[in-house]
C-alpha cells in the first residue's frame, strides 16, 4: 500500500477522533477555570449521543445535534446544582451524575429503540471539503475534508480562548477559579460564574456527544462514550488548562488512536489490544511529563460549602 | 458627609458584633476608628463595604441613604476598602488585578496604557505586567489601593493598613493618604495602634465591645484619654521572668540558608539561643524569618549550612486554622495530632496504638489548666474561638515538654486580655529553661517579648543590639541602618 | 449516637428517593413498577438462595472494593480506578488458580488471593508513583488505567491465557483445590467471611491506631496534618492508596476463586463505580459500608431479576445508584449549612 495514502487515512482518522474529544475538552477547560472539575461530562456526552441519536431520527442531523447540545446542558445544570448549588464534593457528585447518565440514557434508549436495543443506523454527516484546502498534499483531506462539527471544533476552541483570555466575562471566569474570595470582592457571584462555565461545559460536552453518534459511529449504544468524558479531562491537564493546548493534546490523542490502522495495515503482529491500551498509556506518560499542579486553577476542585 | 452611618447593630447569632454605631466620613479628612481585636472596627468596615448588611441602621452616601448588596454595589457609590490581605488574584498579573476590580476590559495594550496613566496620576508607580504573586508585601497593599482608585473610590477605608508594614513605608502610605484627602476624599482608617490615629486622623472614634465610646475631633483627645476609651478596665499582665543568660545552647545555627517558595528564601543566617531566652524576630513578611523558624521547627530542610536544634521541638504556626489545628477534629484529636507518638497515650510497639480515654482525660486537664473554654473535649476545634485555639495550641505546644519552642505571630487577632496571656505562657516556657523564638509582624510585641532581637531583612538574619528602640528596629527591617551600616 | 442515627435516616431516605424515582420513571415509560419492584425485591431478597446467590455473593466485591476506596479517601486519596485494580486481581488469581495443579487447598487458596492482593497494589503502583515524583491527580490516572486493564484482560482471554481449545474468549477453568469453599450450602463463598474481617479490622484501625488516625487527620486537615502532626503526607497516602488497589484486587481474586472459576472479560458489571457509592452511603465507616455494600447488591441482583422478570433493562439501577449518592450529597450540604448557620462567623480579627 501506497504509504502516503496510509498516512493521509491515518491522519483523517486522527482528525475524526479528535473532534469530540476536543469539543468536550474545551467545555471542560471552561469548566475547570472556574475551578470546578466535572466528571459528569461523561454524561453529560452520553447523553449529547442519546439526544443526537433521538433528535437526528425524529428531525435530521442538524436537529440531532441541537437536542444534543440541550441534553448536555441539562446533565450539567443537574451537576451544578448540586456541586455548585450545594457546595457538595465535585468529584463525588461528577461520578454521581455519570452513573447515573449511564442508567438513564439505556434505559430511555430501550424505550426508543426496542428491548433488544438495535437496529438503529442513523446516515453520518458527510464530509464537506474546503475548496482548494482540501487539495492540499496529506494534511487537506484530514482538515478541511471533514463533517460540519469538525469545522465548528475549529471555530469553538479559538472562540473559547479568546473567551477566557480576551474578555470580562473571560477574566471573571478566571479569577473565581484561582481565588474566589479575590473575585467576591470584585464583585463577582462566584457561585452564578461556575454555573455559567459548566453549563457552557455541559453544552460543548453535549456536542461533542452528538458528534460521536452523527459523525463518526452512525449509531447509538449503551455507554457507548467509553469514557471519552474521562480521556477530556486528561486532556484539559494535557493541555495546560488552555483550550488550544486542549486542542492540540485531542489531535495527539486521535493520533495516537488512528495510528493502530497504520501499525495493522502494515501487517505488524501485534496483538489488537495493544493498540487500545496505546492512548491511554500515552497519555498517563504525557501527563507525567507535562504536568505539574502550578498551571492548574489554584481553586480547582474546592466546593464552596 | 461622602459616607455616614448611622444607628448601625449587627449580630451573629448570640453575639452583639455592633450596637448602635454611628461613624461619619467627610471629604478631606481622616476619620481613625480605633479599638482593640473584637471591638467590632472590621465588622463595621464590611458593612460600610457592602459585605455585610446590617441588621439595623442605615448607610449613607453624599446624605443619600443606600442599600448596598454587594461590594461592587458600594463601589459603584464611590467605597472602596483596602483589606488588611492582599484580596489580588495571585496568578493575575497587576493589570488584570485592576481590570477585575474596576470592571475595565481586558485588551491587552489598552489595558496596559490605561493602568499606566492611572499609576502614573496617583504618583504610585507599579509595573502593570508582573503578576500579583510576586510583589512584596507593601506593592501588594499598593495594588490594593490602586485597584480602589481605579473604580473611582472617594472614600477609601483602610482597614489595619500598617500591621504588615515597616515604619517607614507606613509614613510613605500615610503621605498618599494626605495627599488623597487634600484632593477631597475620605478615609476610614481603621486601626488599633493609639500612635497612628494620633499622628494622621483628623477625628477619632473610638469602639469597645462593638459600640461607640468617644468620638472627638483629633484636637480634643489625649493618648491617656484613648487608652481608657480603648481598654475599658485594666489589665492582668504576667511580669516576664529574668531570661537565664547561661543556659545550655539549644539552637545553634550557621551560614544556613533555607529555600523558600517561589525563590525568595532565608540567604543567610548565624545564630545561637540559649536554654532560658525568649528570642523575637522582627521583619517584614517575606524576608526570611518564616524559613528560619519552620527549620528550627524542623519542617524545612536546610538548603545548606549548619542547623543543631536541641530536641523535643514545638512549633505553633500562625495559621491556626489551616497549619494549627483541624477545625473538623475534636480537642483531643487534634490534642493526640500536635502532641505526637510520645505522648503517654500512644501505647503499644509494632502497631501503635491510641488509648483515646486517657487522651480525652488529658486534654480535659490542658483545657482548664491553659482556661480554653469550650464545649467539652469532644466539642470540635472550629467551635472555639480565636482567642481559646491559640490557647490549645499553645498547651499543645507544651505538653510536648519542648526544649526548643518556635512560634509565628502568636498573637495574631487576639484581644488584649488574650494576648497577654499568650506573653505569659511564653515567658514560662523560657523561665522554665526553653529556648523560645518568636517571629512577630508587629515591632511593639518584638520589643515587649523578646529579651533579644533579631532582624529579617532581605533573606540575612542579623542580631539588633541591645536595647534598640522602634525607630531604629525599623529602619533595620528595612535594610537600613543596621549596626555595620554607615 | 445521633449523628449515626441520623447518617443512617438520611441514608435511608436517599435510597427511598431513588427508588421512588425508579418506579415513577418507570410508571412515566410506561412499565408496570409494582410489578418491576417486585421483581426486584424477590430477586434480591425472595428466597434464602437468592439472598446467598444473588445478593450476598455481589455484596463481596462492593464491601472489599468500598473498604479499599473508605481507606483512600479518609487520608483524601480519590481511587476511582477500583475496576482496574479489580481486573488487574482477576488476572493474577487465575493464573495462578489455573497453574495450580497438585497443591492443596491450603496453600492454593491464599497463593490465590495474595495474587489478587499484590495485582491489585501493582495496578497502583503507576499512579502512586506519577502523584509522588509528578503530582499527576489520582483521580485521572486510576480513570485511565481502567481501560488498559479491560484491553489486558481482553488480549489474556484471547492470547496467552486462553482456554485449550482455542475457541472462547475466557481463560481455562482453575483447578478445584483453588476454588473457594461455599458457606451454609449455598452458593456463598467463603470470601464474604473474609471481607467481614477486613472490615472489621479496618474499623479498629481507623478507631484506634495512631496509624489509622494520622490518616484521618491527612484526609480533614492535610496542611495541619504535616504542619503540626509532622505526617509525611505522599508516604502515608502511597500506603493508603496502595491498599485501596489490593483490596479491589482481591475483590478480583474472589469473584474468580468463589465465583467465576475462569477469567473472562466483563467480569465486573461495573462493580468499581458501584463501590464509590456503597462507601460514600456509609460515609466511609467500616461496619457501615457492609450493610450498604448488601444494599447495593440487592439492587444489583434485584436488577438481573427486574429484566428477566418484567422487561426493564438492568441499567436502570445505576439510576437509582446515582440519584441515591446525589440526595446523600445534597443532604449532607444541607446539615452543613444548618450547622454554619449555627455558628458564630470570624469577622473581627483573623481573616
Amino acid at each position: 500500500m501506497d504509504p502516503m495514502a496510509v498516512a493521509g487515512d491515518v491522519l483523517v482518522a486522527a482528525v475524526g477522533i479528535a473532534t469530540p474529544l476536543a469539543l468536550a475538552a474545551t467545555g471542560e477547560v471552561l469548566a475547570e477555570r472556574s475551578g470546578v472539575v466535572n466528571l459528569g461530562i461523561e454524561g453529560a456526552m452520553l447523553f449529547g449521543a442519546l439526544g443526537g441519536a433521538i433528535g437526528a431520527t425524529v428531525a435530521g442531523s442538524a436537529t440531532g445535534l441541537g437536542v444534543g447540545i440541550l441534553a448536555g446542558v441539562l446533565v450539567a445544570a443537574l451537576f451544578a446544582a448540586v456541586a455548585i448549588g450545594a457546595g457538595a464534593d465535585q468529584i463525588i457528585t461528577g461520578t454521581a451524575v455519570t452513573l447515573a447518565s449511564v442508567g438513564l440514557t439505556g434505559t430511555i434508549y430501550r424505550q426508543f429503540y426496542g428491548p433488544a436495543g438495535v437496529g438503529l443506523s442513523l446516515p453520518t454527516l458527510s464530509p464537506i471539503p474546503i475548496p482548494f484546502l482540501a487539495d492540499l498534499p496529506l494534511i487537506g483531506d484530514a482538515l478541511f475534508a471533514q463533517p460540519v462539527t469538525t469545522y465548528l471544533m475549529y471555530i469553538l476552541v479559538p472562540l473559547v480562548w479568546y473567551l477566557l483570555f480576551r474578555t470580562r466575562p473571560g477574566l471573571a471566569v478566571r479569577a473565581v477559579g484561582e481565588d474566589p474570595t479575590a473575585a467576591r470582592a470584585a464583585g463577582v457571584s462566584v457561585r452564578l460564574t461556575r454555573a455559567w462555565a459548566v453549563l457552557a461545559g455541559g453544552a460543548l460536552a453535549g456536542l461533542a456527544g452528538a458528534t460521536l453518534v452523527l459523525a463518526q459511529v452512525g449509531t447509538f449504544t449503551e455507554r457507548m462514550t467509553a469514557g471519552r468524558g474521562f480521556i477530556a479531562i486528561a486532556i484539559v491537564v494535557l493541555g495546560r488548562w488552555n483550550p488550544v493546548g486542549a486542542g492540540l493534546a485531542a489531535l495527539l490523542f486521535g493520533l495516537a488512536t488512528a495510528l493502530q490502522f497504520a501499525l495493522q495495515a502494515a501487517g505488524l503482529d501485534v496483538p489488537y489490544q495493544f493498540f487500545l491500551m496505546l492512548p491511554y498509556l500515552l497519555t498517563l506518560f504525557a501527563l507525567a511529563g507535562a504536568v505539574g499542579r502550578g498551571q492548574a486553577p489554584a481553586a480547582l476542585g474546592k466546593s464552596e460549602g | 458627609m461622602l459616607l455616614t452611618l448611622t444607628g448601625i447593630s449587627k449580630s451573629f447569632g448570640a453575639v452583639q458584633a455592633l450596637r448602635d454605631v454611628d461613624l461619619a466620613v467627610a471629604a478631606g479628612e481622616v476619620h481613625a476608628v480605633l479599638g482593640e481585636n473584637g471591638a467590632g472596627k472590621s465588622t463595621l468596615m464590611h458593612i460600610a463595604d457592602g459585605l455585610l448588611p446590617p441588621d439595623t441602621g442605615t448607610v449613607a452616601v453624599d446624605g443619600r441613604p443606600v442599600r448596598f448588596r454587594s461590594a461592587r454595589d458600594a463601589r459603584g457609590h464611590g467605597i472602596g476598602m483596602v483589606h488588611q490581605h492582599s484580596t489580588a488574584v495571585p496568578a493575575f498579573s497587576v493589570m488584570e488585578n485592576i481590570a477585575l476590580a474596576a470592571g475595565w476590559a481586558v485588551a491587552p495594550t489598552r489595558l496596559r496604557r490605561r493602568v499606566e496613566a492611572l499609576t502614573e496620576r496617583l504618583a504610585l508607580p507599579l509595573d502593570p505586567s508582573l503578576p500579583a504573586s510576586t510583589l512584596s508585601v507593601s506593592l501588594k497593599q499598593r495594588l490594593e489601593i490602586i485597584k480602589a482608585l481605579a473604580a473611582e473610590a472617594r472614600v477609601l477605608l483602610l482597614d489595619e493598613p500598617t500591621a504588615v508594614l515597616a515604619p517607614a513605608e507606613s509614613e510613605e502610605l500615610f503621605r498618599f493618604v494626605r495627599r488623597f484627602t487634600q484632593g477631597g476624599g475620605g478615609v476610614a482608617l481603621i486601626t488599633h495602634k493609639l500612635e497612628e490615629a494620633l499622628a494622621v486622623a483628623d477625628r477619632i472614634t473610638v469602639l469597645r465591645r462593638g459600640a461607640v465610646v468617644l468620638s472627638s475631633p483629633r484636637s480634643e483627645v489625649t493618648a491617656e484619654g484613648l487608652t481608657t476609651a480603648m481598654i475599658g478596665g485594666s489589665l492582668v499582665v504576667a511580669p516576664p521572668a529574668v531570661p537565664l543568660r547561661d543556659g545550655p545552647v539549644l539552637v545553634q545555627c550557621e551560614g544556613l540558608e533555607v529555600r523558600g517558595d517561589g525563590g525568595r528564601g532565608l540567604r543567610q543566617a548565624s545564630c545561637t539561643i540559649r536554654g532560658g531566652e525568649l528570642v523575637a524576630v522582627a521583619g517584614v513578611e517575606g524576608n526570611g524569618q518564616r524559613e528560619l523558624l519552620r527549620a528550627v521547627a524542623g519542617l524545612t530542610r536546610p538548603f545548606r549550612g549548619l542547623l543543631e536544634v536541641a530536641r523535643p521541638v514545638a512549633f505553633v504556626p500562625e495559621d491556626r486554622t489551616t497549619e494549627g489545628l483541624i477545625p473538623s477534629m475534636t480537642l483531643t484529636e487534634n490534642v493526640v495530632l500536635g502532641v505526637g507518638r510520645a505522648a503517654s497515650w500512644v501505647t503499644g510497639r509494632g502497631v501503635r496504638r491510641v488509648d483515646w480515654s486517657a487522651a480525652r482525660q488529658r486534654t480535659a486537664e490542658l483545657a482548664d489548666r491553659f482556661d480554653v473554654r469550650s464545649d467539652g473535649t469532644e466539642a470540635t476545634a472550629g467551635s472555639l474561638s480565636g482567642g481559646n485555639q491559640q490557647k490549645l495550641l499553645v498547651a499543645r505546644a507544651l505538653e510536648r515538654r519542648p526544649r526548643v519552642l518556635v512560634a509565628e505571630n502568636p498573637t495574631r487577632g487576639l484581644d488584649l486580655q488574650a494576648t497577654a496571656e499568650v506573653h505569659g505562657r511564653l515567658h514560662a516556657a523560657a523561665a522554665a529553661g526553653a529556648a523560645v523564638l518568636v517571629y512577630s509582624n508587629d515591632l511593639d510585641e518584638v520589643l515587649v517579648l523578646g529579651d533579644r532581637v533579631l532582624v529579617a531583612a532581605g533573606g540575612v538574619i542579623t542580631e539588633a543590639p541591645a536595647g534598640i528602640d522602634r525607630v531604629r528596629l525599623g529602619a533595620m527591617i528595612l535594610g537600613q541602618g543596621g549596626p555595620d551600616a554607615e | 449516637m445521633r449523628s449515626n442515627l441520623r447518617a443512617l435516616g438520611i441514608g435511608a431516605a436517599a435510597l427511598l428517593i431513588g427508588l421512588f424515582l425508579l418506579a415513577v420513571g418507570l410508571e412515566l415509560a410506561g412499565y408496570d413498577a409494582g410489578a418491576a419492584l417486585a421483581a426486584l425485591w424477590d430477586g434480591a431478597f425472595g428466597s434464602w438462595r437468592a439472598f446467598t446467590g444473588a445478593t450476598l455473593v455481589r455484596a463481596v466485591p462492593l464491601i472489599l472494593i468500598g473498604l479499599g476506596f473508605a481507606l483512600a479517601l479518609r487520608g483524601g486519596a480519590l481511587n476511582i480506578g477500583a475496576e482496574g485494580q479489580f481486573y488487574a486481581g482477576a488476572i493474577a488469581a487465575a493464573w495462578v488458580g489455573v497453574h495450580a495443579g497438585g497443591w492443596p487447598a491450603w496453600v492454593a487458596l491464599p497463593a490465590v488471593a495474595l495474587a489478587g492482593l499484590a495485582a491489585g497494589a501493582l495496578w497502583m503502583l503507576l499512579p502512586v508513583i506519577l502523584k509522588l515524583r509528578f503530582g499527576v491527580l489520582e483521580v485521572i490516572t486510576t480513570l485511565l488505567l481502567n481501560f488498559v486493564a479491560e484491553a489486558l484482560v481482553s488480549f489474556m482471554v484471547q492470547g496467552p491465557m486462553q482456554e485449550p481449545s482455542g475457541i472462547y474468549p475466557q481463560s481455562a477453568p482453575i483447578v478445584e483445590a483453588a476454588r473457594l469453599p461455599f458457606l451454609f450450602g449455598s452458593r456463598l463463598h467463603a470470601g464474604f467471611v473474609v471481607a467481614l474481617l477486613v472490615a472489621l479490622a479496618l474499623a479498629w484501625v481507623f478507631a484506634r491506631t495512631w496509624w489509622g488516625f494520622r490518616l484521618r487527620a491527612l484526609g480533614e486537615g492535610p496542611r495541619a496534618a504535616e504542619v503540626s502532626g509532622r505526617v509525611r503526607a505522599g508516604r502515608m497516602l502511597a500506603v493508603a492508596l496502595l491498599w485501596s488497589g489490593a483490596l479491589a484486587g482481591l475483590a478480583g481474586a474472589f469473584e474468580v476463586s468463589g465465583v467465576s472459576y475462569a477469567l473472562y472479560q466483563n467480569l465486573s458489571p461495573g462493580y468499581g463505580f458501584t463501590a464509590i457509592g456503597v462507601a460514600l452511603l456509609a460515609r466511609l465507616r467500616p461496619s457501615a459500608i457492609v450493610l450498604t455494600g448488601v444494599v447495593f447488591a440487592a439492587l444489583e441482583a434485584g436488577a438481573g431479576a427486574m429484566q428477566r422478570d418484567a422487561g426493564i433493562p438492568a441499567v436502570a439501577v445505576y439510576v437509582v445508584e446515582g440519584v441515591v449518592i446525589l440526595v446523600l450529597l445534597l443532604g449532607d450540604a444541607a446539615a452543613r449549612r444548618q450547622a454554619s448557620r449555627r455558628a458564630v462567623p470570624v469577622v473581627d480579627g483573623s481573616p
